[in-house]
């Protein structure tokens, strides 16, 4: 038992060694700083991911993320450009605005079950889209641009985080936050999991009846894991408007939320690190297909059908029975 | 003795079709019931009512007095009316005592953020849950698969764990959805002696059910439904010379036939 929890706590080290300071030193050795950008986007987008698959895990196929990653990114944006907020409090901000939304639109779908709930959530996605083009606040299809990088964060006068815009490297800044915020976020889904709110959860995915008939107010917990999921959502999103600087009614759409999707889909969803594992693969596996030139989206799906008829828990389900084996 | 369960004049219609019509009857504190009936009686709805899985057109049900009928099927719950399902009804991808302590969300002191936390009570709780676990799964002879996954049990064990995870609700009554559908001779005379247990340690019983000579065995008394309507109630020599019973069993083709 305690050895288990050593090697656990080693991983945990091991992990963390790479992703702050190893991954850091070595792209500043080779000097592929672009690397920084693309590593920063496979955090948020694992965040994403990380949401999704906590609605997959009580029993909801989640392709309605990229409505709340829209979403957050526009309430961050709009606070900071027409209201003057520090992007620090956007943050956090717009977290908690798709939660709510996520509330108010869960209490009637989340009744829904199977493909009837994918479905929904499907054109969730599309109707942020459509209602970033046509509401006035959202500036339309042109977008909300020349968003002013990340302020300094300090608080009683004790500077925490600089000024992304006085930073030599503000790539390097975005990593860093973006890494730090992956770790929080799959830290809490860790716990989640492995308390007794993951058991009820499970209990919701391979019984909602049953569930109900000891006591879990199943209507309340859905909403609940939905609202997190938003959450996690909304906040990529918020980051990834203050990377590029610019937010667009298409900075994520339909084949964002399936990609989430996908990355659960690929990593295991048995696995509560399986996004992050997902969203890697999916990210770079697609980038090193590029050189295939037309036939990347052939191969590309080709693959993922493969994959998921071989190894229908995901990747990490290779680890398992190898450790069963050995 | 003190009545338990009151169902007063409950009625569930679907459209144009009564499937339960004007039935009353009580159950006693710490008595075995039974409902039996043809098939279409309207005993799953009957009990489906009880469980609060659905909602009466008219009449209403009372636990120790306090209108249920109407409440949520997890609210019922709480008060103490706890079902178990016809089929083999599990938490299929968990070990046998994971699902007997999940059963026990009722018992928990602590807040979901608790559990999130970690905090005292939360662990405390998970103490408790797993040493009830344990005495419940031993009750019911589970002990020795305990962390077997649910869904590999062959069909007797399964049955007897959807009565550890209604037990580990800690009821005041338990609905047991047809218990020995589906059982061989020697399954049921087992299964009839579980639940004679259960009774010994001041449960109150209420169970649907077909197989006729486990009922008669096993209930105090019985009530029979025929096309949604109660067309009997006594104990079970009572119900074995009721000709009503007797009609709606064998049917009254008989005479209509001029036999």
């Amino acid at each position: 038992m305690t050895r288990n929890r050593n090697t656990r706590i080693a991983a945990v080290v091991v992990f963390l060694a790479i992703v702050f300071v190893v991954v850091p030193a070595a792209i500043s050795s080779s000097g592929r700083f672009d690397l920084y950008y693309t590593l920063t986007s496979v955090a948020l987008l694992s965040i994403a991911s990380a949401g999704v698959w906590l609605t997959f895990y009580i029993g909801r196929i989640n392709i309605g993320q990229g409505a709340y990653a829209l979403t957050g990114g526009y309430v961050s944006a709009i606070l900071v450009m027409n209201h003057g907020w520090s992007f620090w409090l956007t943050l956090p901000v717009a977290g908690l605005f798709c939660a709510a939304a996520s509330v108010l639109i869960g209490l009637p779908i989340l009744r829904l079950r199977g493909v009837y709930f994918a479905m929904v959530t499907l054109v969730l996605t599309e109707v942020a889209r459509l209602l970033a083009l046509a509401l006035p606040i959202t500036n339309g299809a042109k977008g909300i641009v020349s968003i002013p990088l990340p302020g300094a964060l300090s608080i009683f006068g004790l500077t925490i985080i600089p000024d992304f815009a006085t930073l030599q490297n503000s790539r390097l800044a975005f990593y860093l936050l973006a890494v730090t915020l992956m770790v929080v976020c799959f830290a809490v889904m860790y716990r989640l999991v492995n308390s007794r709110i993951g058991k009820l959860c499970q209990s919701l995915q391979q019984n909602e009846e049953l569930a109900s008939s000891i006591g879990v107010n199943i209507a309340y917990l859905r909403v609940i894991a939905y609202a997190v999921s938003s959450f996690f959502g909304g906040v990529s999103g918020a980051i990834f408007a203050a990377i590029s600087q610019s937010i667009y009614p298409s900075s994520f759409t339909v084949t964002d939320s399936v990609n989430f999707m996908l990355n659960c889909f690929l990593g295991g969803l048995g696995y509560v690190f399986g996004p992050m594992l997902g969203t890697l693969v999916l990210y770079f596996g697609w980038d090193l297909l590029f050189q295939t030139g037309q036939f990347q989206l052939l191969i590309y799906s080709g693959l993922m059908i493969v994959l998921m008829l071989v190894l229908p828990n995901g990747l990490l389900s290779l680890a398992e029975t190898t450790r069963k084996k050995g | 003795m003190a009545e338990m369960l009151e169902v007063s004049g409950i009625t569930k219609r679907f459209g144009g079709l009564v499937a339960v019509n004007n039935v009353s009857f009580s159950v006693r504190e710490k008595e075995i019931l039974s409902v039996i009936g043809p098939n279409g009686a309207g005993k799953s709805t009957l009990f489906k009512l009880i469980s609060s899985f659905l909602r009466p057109t008219a009449g209403e049900v009372r636990l120790k007095g306090e209108r249920i009928s109407g409440l949520a099927p997890h609210i019922a719950a709480r008060r103490g009316v706890v079902r178990t399902f016809q089929e083999t009804t599990i938490f299929k991808n968990m070990s046998v005592r994971d699902n007997v302590i999940i059963a026990h969300h009722l018992r928990s002191k602590a807040s979901l953020l608790g559990f999130f936390l970690g905090t005292g009570t939360a662990i405390a709780d998970e103490a408790a849950f797993g040493q009830s676990a344990d005495e419940i799964l031993a009750l019911l002879g589970l002990s020795s698969l305990t962390n077997e996954t649910a869904r590999n049990l062959p069909h007797g064990h399964l049955r007897a764990l959807g009565i550890a995870i209604g037990l580990a609700t800690n009821p005041s009554i338990l609905l047991l959805d047809e218990p020995f559908a589906g059982m061989n001779h020697d399954e049921t005379m087992r299964m009839v002696e579980m639940v004679r247990r259960l009774r010994e340690r001041g449960l109150t019983i209420l169970l649907v059910e077909h197989d006729m000579p486990a009922v008669m065995k096993i209930s105090d008394r019985l009530v029979v439904l025929n096309f949604g309507q109660k067309i009997a109630e006594g104990t079970p020599s009572e119900i074995q010379a009721n000709e009503k019973v007797i009609e709606a069993y064998l049917g009254s083709e008989d005479e209509a036939i001029g036999l």
